[in-house]
């Protein structure tokens, strides 16, 4: 079991080290002063403006996979510096020890409100959640598993994309992840990606946007191309809301945008609705509507 | 034959000064001849050979900058070269049955050795009318839709995809995120991986990053000489890294996108050899390479029955990236 299990709920000292109190926290958004307890307590979204502050995976998947029952697969797998680029293993090293993690996802096995998964969740605060190949390697290992153990699939992705300093090898994780999902789809087992704040780049050209059903968080950016990248393009400036959840959803990219309190129950339906072969633990419950109709 | 003065490790830019001297003369030798009597045959023969000499003493080793601006350069061969050369009865076959026909990719069925085969390239244009309407070959989610389409055509009928690969990016544009730039991307991808039909991808130019990939997945990927592909052009990478996108030839040598940094990193199987200087000096000459590394990699897929094809293209990109731990 992953140590984070065992702190508080969430853990936002990363954000807190700005205020000097410890106690209080600006929201980016509303520019509000918050009581950092109080933004906990509401899964780390602004009690003023209903922003969603983001997470790190651990705090994700607290959020969502039932309590103490998460088990890590894949862990220990760190980046190597296949080119010798400039500065990548000291910035991996820094990494690792500012979040405690190996890289920029975290993948296993947890219930949500008692249906079984597999969870992937990608970590902005790694260097960007950039997939380089040990992101690459645990997202496919986990479709592959997923696979053979016949367990749906939920991704939370938060990534700028492909991890430059990887070069053309990062580029090929999203191959390597998007034919893993193919395989998925071909056992007819469910997929669901939750695009997070941020998710664009080479992670949105990949596994996150091949998902039978897509749930994005409110406000969230997601895209392709980066927002500089096409003002200088077209030479024009975009709009505010380019790139937002509700855009994509707009632009029948995203299938429905939950609130962070409300996502672990809409999780557990849609799953039940997607398995509706698997003997789960709401098979008692199927019983007692048969048992009433029935009679 | 280089010049007795000059030593072998001569610096670039020095090559380079002798070179553009030796030109000098010769074009000036050439107009002399060109109006008299004069017979100047035997010294323009002589500066020729040191021409030749000079320019192979400049390409034993080009810098992985030199690289990018040959595979970007202007008269570099393009689809069209590609087209006309290597295929016969090249049939075009225009959009994506969704929403428009994408200029930027060139989609089509041909006879290759005269046999069918579906091909499916980025398409440059060679002047500015041309590349307004391709985007210099930077298509919007359209293109690749029309890709998938195409490609699950040579799969119903059972004939090879041969992909050509020449693109700076995906286009970053307003309409191509509406359209869900991502998603086309990434289900081209997907379709590619799992095609029931052969798939030869050549990167002929340059392989940009996701723009280049969504139709390069297959089963034998051959790189041009001096063709790139990475995962974000050596500019955006200077200017994430040291905010300075003039620091281009330090990113370019760092990205390691050069076709024998993607050989060594188990991504292409096949070098295929350029002229000297690159594919624009002798355009022929390159076609034909490409026409024998296609004519071999064609001739191999062919012979494999689908279902080792479909697990040896999955095995293929499954094991590139390499972890501790
Ligand atoms: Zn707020």
């Amino acid at each position: 079991m992953l140590n984070w299990l065992k702190r508080p709920k969430f853990d936002a000292t990363v954000e807190r080290r700005e205020m000097p109190s410890g106690l209080w926290e600006k929201c980016p958004r509303c520019a509000q002063i918050i009581y950092v307890k109080e933004l906990e307590r509401n899964a780390k979204v602004c009690p003023k403006c209903g922003w969603h502050h983001r997470l790190s995976a651990a705090e994700r998947l607290s959020l969502v996979v039932d309590e103490g029952t998460f088990e890590e697969w894949d862990g220990g797998m760190t980046s190597l510096d296949p080119l010798s680029f400039p500065k990548y293993a000291e910035k991996a090293r820094e990494a690792r020890a500012q979040t405690g993690s190996d890289d920029a996802v975290i993948t296993g096995e947890g219930p949500i409100l008692d249906v079984r998964a597999a969870v992937g969740a990608m970590d902005f605060t790694f260097m960007g959640g950039s997939m380089g190949a040990v992101v690459g390697e645990r997202i496919t290992r986990m479709f592959e598993r997923a696979r053979e153990r016949g367990l749906p699939v939920i991704t939370f992705s938060a990534s700028g994309g492909a991890r430059m300093q990887e070069g053309a090898i990062s580029l090929m994780q999203l191959a390597k992840t998007s034919a893993a999902v193919g395989r998925l789809h071909d056992a007819r087992l469910p997929f669901i990606s939750v695009l997070c704040d941020p998710t664009t780049g080479g992670t949105t050209a990949s596994f996150a946007m091949l998902g039978d059903v897509h749930i994005a968080e409110p406000g969230a950016l997601i895209g392709f191309a980066g927002r500089r990248v096409i003002e200088q393009t077209i030479n024009q400036k975009l709009p505010d809301n380019f790139q937002t959840a509700e855009f994509l959803q707009k632009h029948g990219m995203i299938d429905m945008i939950v609130p962070r309190t409300d996502l672990k129950e809409a999780l557990a339906r849609l799953l039940r609705l997607m398995l509706p072969h698997q003997p789960a633990q709401d098979a008692r419950e199927r019983n007692d509507d048969r048992a009433v109709a029935g009679r | 034959m280089i010049e007795p003065s000059l030593a072998a490790d001569a610096p670039r830019d020095e090559i380079e000064r002798r070179l553009r001297q030796t030109e000098d003369e010769l074009a000036q030798l050439s107009k002399i001849s060109g109006g008299q009597e004069l017979d100047l045959k035997d010294q323009i023969a002589r500066l020729r050979a040191r021409v030749d000499a000079l320019r192979a003493a400049l390409w034993r080793d080009p810098t992985p900058w030199q690289i990018v601006q040959v595979a970007r350069h202007a008269e570099r061969p393009k689809l069209p070269d590609y087209l006309s050369a290597l295929f016969s009865d090249v049939v075009e076959l225009r959009g994506d049955r969704l929403f428009a026909d994408d200029r930027a990719i060139f989609c089509g069925l041909a006879r290759f050795d005269g046999r069918a085969v579906a091909v499916i390239g980025h398409n440059k244009g060679k002047d500015t009318r041309e590349n307004l309407e391709r985007r210099w070959g930077m298509p919007n989610p359209d293109g690749y839709r029309k890709a998938i389409r195409v490609a699950r055509l040579a799969e119903k009928i059972g004939v090879p995809v041969v992909a050509l690969v020449d693109t700076p990016a995906a286009y970053p544009g307003i309409e191509a995120e509406q359209r869900g730039q991502a998603e086309a991307i990434a289900r081209s991808i997907l379709v590619m991986s799992q095609l029931r039909a052969p798939i030869v991808v050549a990167i002929t130019g340059e392989g940009g990053s996701g723009g280049a990939l969504a139709i390069a997945v297959g089963d034998r990927l051959l790189m041009m000489q001096y063709a790139i592909y990475s995962v974000i052009p050596p500019e955006g990478c200077a200017a994430i890294l040291w905010r300075d996108a003039a620091r281009k030839e330090e990113a370019a040598a760092a990205l390691r996108l050069t076709a024998p940094d993607l050989l060594a990193a188990g991504i292409v199987d096949e070098i295929v050899p350029e002229p000297t200087g690159g594919a624009h000096l002798d355009a022929p000459t390159a076609i034909a390479a490409l026409r024998d590394a296609l004519r071999r990699a064609l001739d191999a897929v062919r012979e494999e029955e689908v279902p080792a094809l479909l697990s040896e293209r999955y095995a293929k990109f499954r094991r590139i990236g390499p972890f501790a731990g």
